[in-house]
């Protein structure tokens, strides 16, 4: 069953989520959990950067990898909490006063968030062929993924009458 | 006024207001009056906001000592 009782026609909405910054993704579960509660079918698609947010924090893989594959695994955070500022970073102090001020008025955190989207039965949809690129593999990821291509995310968007590109 | 159940969403940022708003209500029957208080200002507009788009109806707003009260008829 689905979340929104809304059931009118243009009812769904899209996000990619490119970006692998921590404001970036506050703002895109914002917006998707906002279009939950109003009864809208999310559809999320992590691309590029963005797949850093669905990372599994204590994953030490044995998969083999290679030498470059290695590296973006290493560089790349490894999920929500691990995610800086696209502005005022400044080496994490940036993401962690942010934190700390959005924790103080009682903001709810990006892990939050991300629960509350899974709540309310957002389509998490990952891009395979970033995955490639990076690397990644499905067992680094956390639970309750989709995982498709360009043309899933067209499908949907073309029966979305909101998309947006974070 | 009266009402069925009431939501407390004070101390709440959006967008929980509304996530907890949507809840409440899918547990209500048709005709049923569900009122929120936040004290959260941007839901003075995104409350009515979300009753439209999810075909609810805003009955009542109002602003007191820093709280919003609304009542809200589930379609």
């Amino acid at each position: 069953m689905l979340w929104g009782d809304n059931m009118s026609e243009n009812n769904k909405s899209t996000l990619i989520v490119f970006s692998g910054d921590l404001d970036k993704a506050i703002a895109s579960f914002i917006i998707a959990t906002g279009a939950a509660a109003m009864g809208k079918q999310v559809t999320m698609f992590f691309t590029f950067w963005g797949i850093s947010l669905l990372r599994k924090e204590n994953y030490h893989g044995t998969g083999k990898k290679s030498f470059l594959e290695k590296m973006f695994g290493w560089m790349l955070p490894k999920g929500p909490d691990k995610l800086g500022l696209s502005k005022m970073n400044f080496g994490g102090l940036g993401a962690w006063m942010m934190k700390y001020i959005m924790k103080k008025k009682n903001i709810a955190t990006l892990q939050e968030l991300m629960e509350t989207a899974k709540e309310m039965d957002v389509k998490l949809v990952v891009c395979s062929m970033s995955m490639d690129v990076l690397g990644i593999k499905k067992e680094e990821l956390i639970d309750g993924l989709e995982y498709a291509g360009v043309a899933t995310y067209l499908a949907e968007a073309d029966d979305a009458n909101i998309n947006l590109f974070v | 006024m009266e009402a069925d159940q009431t939501l407390d969403a004070k101390g709440l940022q959006c967008p929980m207001p509304l996530v907890k708003a949507q809840k409440a209500i899918k547990k209500m029957k048709s005709g049923e009056i569900l009122k929120i208080v936040t004290n959260d200002s941007g839901s003075y507009s995104d409350i009515p906001a979300w009753a439209k788009t999810t075909g609810n109806k805003l009955i009542e707003r109002k602003e007191e000592e820093g709280m919003y009260i609304f009542w809200i008829q589930k379609s």
